[in-house]
């Protein structure tokens, strides 16, 4: 397999991952009510990346048939492999929110690093088609990013001084 | 003209055409209480109107030292004399039986009149205890669109340098926090561009989402003048309801509720695709047009049309009208501002003005309006969620400057984190992080989306309350401490409409019984707290209106909403005046941007900037690299669905509003006979085309139920676009059994049982636009007729013969045509 197609899958399940935690982020905190509908919008970002991904693997795939089957996982570890958290594992739902905001954040600068990567791979390449594809997604990214950012800057004050 | 007028029945009055860039001629309109003439009106006491955002300028007329009835100010800028019906009739309801006269305190569950060193003993008891355990976090302030600049500056002072918090809020967020949040997108900073005489010159008017005729009614007769006269403007629509704007328009686009962001990238892309924009202006004056571009690339009529239900060639034909003015002036109020995307869609309307060269000359304007008369002033001074003369939070320099004002410590202001917006703040009271919320002024417990969780969080044990009012509002009822203010006419201070224009308001009588000047609240509450700045000295210095706007002259000072030109003895003149005032406008400023964007620059600007979808903050450095220049800043927003939709369950889209005879929740016109008779009771709209597939008709007693909860109204069959229902959001409870709630075993009347708890992520507007929602018909009409009025946005459809409104005797007001004074602009 050739590393532009690995970094895709990697990067899909990146995207998928992203799009359920930030929908279970949501729901878990479904009275924080600017995090449960934001993340809700953000979350059909991630799918979307994840839709369009898996149209580029195909066509990777398409195009380099006998490698499509070979190793991948092996060479890059997935950096999101986590088992979903039960809630009670925090005692206190502020903490739980900041915890959750940072997962997040971890997440999609995960991702943003993998489509930094791909895009680099893509203009060594030429790859026109790949690198409309970076351009179109990697800003939502990192706006996802921000928002996190953002979000956790706002929220930590009341809910760290406040325990 | 008929010098004699039912005001209720012809709300605008009569007709005074003119053409454009003539003035618009002078009409005063008087209403003096039943018996009382002219001649025996002892004193006119100068004042403007606290009831909508135009700042109307009036005289109170006073006899045996009572207030007898008002008179529109001739000479002054905003309304050459007219009066709206809420300014001619609210004025009684100072004079209420049920005024507040003694502070009341809760003993046993009950709240019972204690004097005034008790309950602020109260008040500042619990205060120092909290700071003591917890911290200046966990007191919050929530405050009015209704207070004077003064009040609003003490305020700013003592929540801010005093306390030390970062939770103070005004009611404004809901209703002029994205006019504030997408004029620093665009320009960097707050502040109206445009002023209210562009409408004598404009060619195309265009109104987003405001039914300017319910909502400013003065304005809308200055628009009827020139609808009038010669050369009329060509109106452009934009509005679900059939609205008197509606009506008066050449294109009217009822697009479907959460929709706007859809709307306008069609607009902005249509105006692009006909080469319709003004390059040089483009490349002078603002940076991001190929961003734009390349946003609204596929936005086509086409596209906009399935998502808004709006055909594409009317959408064609809407881009034409404003890509051919050559004097547009817009204007935008709530249905852009409360509903979905809110932010985003607003700042569509700048980049529209941007990209078309339509700013700083007259009649080429944009009016981000208000609904509340001095929100402009929570604003400036910083009791909305921003820092005192607009000064950015993110700024060091900026706080280091607003410190060396107060005399304190940069670190005691808090600037860790942007000001805390009201809807967080009850989020925080919920959670119980915030144990004291102070609220003046407003009624949250009618006014705020999700009522049942609003009271349930006002009536926790473990969150202090106090209210400060008028009456003993619902908010009050769940209050532990009550303090009775007094208001307009019984005070002093200044006010600043939505165009910027600054009002002197005189106390006119004494408040009733014991109640006091807000002002007179705060410097009481701020001396026993004993604030004071990093010399030891009195942090809030100043002990009277006058002195008060000093201090608050002394802050603007340099800054773009710069009062130091201004002073009370001029402000008591025969006009209103625009800031900025100073040396270099001693006279003040019709317009920003005459020449060029001026308070963009990274080192000046108030805000550096926001994610139009996620409400992410920009960096300084992004900000830098942008804009580095300081040029007007055009940001794309992509459209996204509204969060809550239709469904099988819940078939409706639900939108709530305002009506041309209330204010707010009704506190003072539901006391007025003649405001209140004309539109008594909630009510419900629908569009005759679902009326006839649900077979319902004028005057059932419908159900309209959310999965928040329920109200019950009477029907009223209207031109609205099928699909939607309409419930204005001004019932409460104070006039029922129920007092602050529903009765046991009953369905609500107030809107806001129903609306859904969100807010546009960017300017943290609460949504009160897209709620889905189903419609049951509890009983036939049986003959009974809705309370709806006839002669607004909810009047019914043709045919219906149903009995006009009307206000008979008691509602006729004069208006006298003056050719004689002239109006200095």
């Amino acid at each position: 397999m050739n590393g532009i197609a690995l970094i895709l899958r990697v990067l899909r399940d990146g995207e998928t991952e992203l799009a359920e935690g930030l929908l279970a982020t949501g729901q878990r905190h479904r009275a924080e009510h600017e995090i449960f509908h934001v993340s809700t919008d953000l979350a059909q970002w991630s799918r979307e990346h994840a839709q369009r991904i898996a149209e580029a693997i195909e066509r990777e795939d398409h195009a380099r048939p006998e490698e499509a089957s070979g190793p991948h996982s092996d060479l890059v570890p997935r950096s999101q492999n986590r088992e979903p958290r039960p809630e009670r594992a925090c005692s206190q739902p502020a903490l739980l929110l900041l915890r959750d905001l940072r997962d997040l954040h971890l997440g999609a600068s995960a991702n943003s690093l993998y489509w930094e990567m791909l895009a680099q791979a893509a203009q060594a390449r030429t790859d026109t088609r790949l690198l409309s594809l970076v351009s179109a997604c990697h800003p939502q990214t990192v706006r996802q990013m921000r928002w996190t950012n953002t979000m956790i800057k706002s929220l930590a004050p009341q809910l760290l001084t406040n325990l | 003209m008929d010098p004699s007028t039912d005001r209720i029945a012809h709300p605008w009055g009569g007709r005074t055409p003119y053409a454009p860039h003539e003035p618009w001629p002078v009409r005063v309109d008087t209403h003096l209480a039943d018996g009382v003439r002219t001649g025996e009106v002892q004193r006119w006491v100068q004042a403007a109107s606290l009831l909508h955002s135009d700042g109307d300028a009036m005289d109170i007329a006073v006899k045996d030292d009572r207030i007898v009835g008002v008179r529109g100010r001739a000479g002054d800028r905003v309304n050459h004399g007219r009066l709206g019906p809420k300014d001619l009739f609210g004025w009684q309801a100072n004079a209420s039986p049920d005024r507040l006269t003694r502070p009341l305190i809760r003993r046993q569950g009950r709240l019972v009149e204690v004097d005034w060193p008790t309950a602020m003993g109260a008040v500042v008891a619990q205060s120092k205890e909290l700071l003591d355990e917890q911290g200046p976090g966990s007191i919050g302030f929530y405050t009015s669109g209704q207070l004077f600049l003064e009040e609003y500056y003490t305020l700013a002072v003592m929540a801010r340098a005093g306390i030390g918090t970062n939770h103070l809020d005004g009611n404004t967020r809901l209703c002029t926090a994205t006019a504030g949040e997408a004029l620093k997108q665009s320009f960097g900073c707050d502040g109206q561009p445009g002023t209210y005489d562009d409408i004598d010159h404009a060619d195309v008017i265009a109104l987003f989402g405001h039914n300017i005729a319910e909502t400013q009614p003065v304005q809308w007769m200055r628009m009827l003048d020139r609808l009038a006269g010669t050369e009329p403007p060509r109106l452009l629509c934009v509005d679900p309801r059939p609205t008197p704007v509606a009506r008066a328009a050449s294109i009217h686009l009822a697009p479907r509720s959460g929709t706007n962001v859809a709307l306008l990238n069609a607009l902005l892309h249509e105006i692009i695709r006909t080469g319709r924009t003004d390059p040089a202006f483009i490349a002078a004056h603002t940076v991001g047009y190929e961003e734009l571009t390349e946003n609204v690339k596929d936005c086509t009529p086409a596209w906009a049309s399935s998502i808004c239900d709006v055909p594409a060639a009317r959408i064609g034909e809407a881009a034409e009208l404003v890509g051919s003015a050559e004097r547009l002036l817009s204007t935008v109020l709530q249905g852009v501002y409360q509903s979905h995307q809110a932010t985003a869609a607003a700042v569509q309307i700048n980049n529209l003005h941007l990209i078309r060269g339509m700013l700083g000359r007259p009649g080429a304007g944009v009016l981000q309006m208000n609904g509340q008369p001095t929100a402009q002033n929570t604003r400036e001074c910083g009791a909305n969620g921003d820092l005192p003369g607009f000064r950015n939070w993110e700024n060091d320099e900026h706080v280091a400057d607003l410190a060396e004002v107060w005399n304190v410590e940069p670190g005691s202001i808090p600037h860790y984190a942007p000001p805390t917006p009201a809807m967080q703040m009850f989020r925080y009271a919920e959670q119980g992080s915030i144990r004291m919320l102070w609220i003046s002024g407003t009624n949250p417990a009618v006014s705020l989306p999700e009522l049942s969780r609003m009271r349930s969080i006002l009536a926790q044990d473990r969150l202090f309350v106090v209210t400060q009012d008028l009456f003993l509002t619902e908010t009050a009822q769940l209050a532990d401490v009550v303090l009775p203010a007094a208001t307009w006419g019984e005070k002093t201070g200044t006010f600043t409409n939505a165009d910027r224009t600054v009002h002197l308001s005189d106390k006119a009588v004494e408040p009733p019984g014991d109640s006091r000047p807000d002002l007179d609240i705060f410097l009481d509450y701020a001396a026993r707290m004993g604030f004071r700045d990093k010399d030891g000295g009195p942090l809030v210095h100043w002990a009277d209106p006058e002195s008060a706007f000093e201090a608050w002259k002394h802050c603007s000072a340099g800054r773009p909403c710069d009062y130091t030109g201004l002073t009370y003895r001029q402000l008591r003149g025969s006009t209103g005046i625009q800031w900025p005032c100073n040396e270099q406008a001693p006279n003040g400023t019709a317009r920003l941007y005459t020449h060029g964007i001026t308070w963009a620059h990274p080192d000046v600007c108030e805000s550096y900037g926001k994610d139009l979808i996620t409400g992410a903050a920009d960096s300084v450095v992004e900000y830098r690299s942008l804009n580095p220049d300081g040029k007007a800043t055009i940001r794309p927003g992509e459209y996204l669905p509204p969060h809550e939709v239709p469904s099988e369950d819940y078939p409706f889209q639900l939108t709530t509003g305002r009506t041309l005879y209330h204010f707010h929740t009704r506190t003072k016109t539901g006391r007025v006979p003649q405001l209140n008779a004309a539109a008594p009771e909630v009510w419900v709209e629908i569009s005759a085309n679902d009326a006839v597939e649900l077979r319902l008709d004028e005057g059932d007693l419908v159900e309209v139920a959310t999965p928040r909860g329920a109200i019950r109204g009477r029907l009223r069959v209207t031109g609205i676009r099928p699909g939607l229902l309409f419930v204005p959001f001004h019932y409460g409870y104070w006039d029922t059994p129920g007092g602050y709630r529903p009765e046991a075993d009953t369905t609500g009347r107030a809107a806001n049982e129903t609306t859904i708890t969100d807010w546009d992520p960017v300017s943290k507007q609460p949504v009160f636009k897209t709620a889905a929602a189903k419609l049951t018909c509890i009983e036939s009409s049986d003959g009974r007729v809705s309370p709806a009025p006839t002669t607004t946005a909810s009047a019914p459809v043709e045919g219906s013969h149903l009995p006009p409104t009307s206000g008979g005797v008691p509602a006729h007001s004069t208006q006298e045509v003056d050719r004689e004074t002239e109006v200095n602009g």
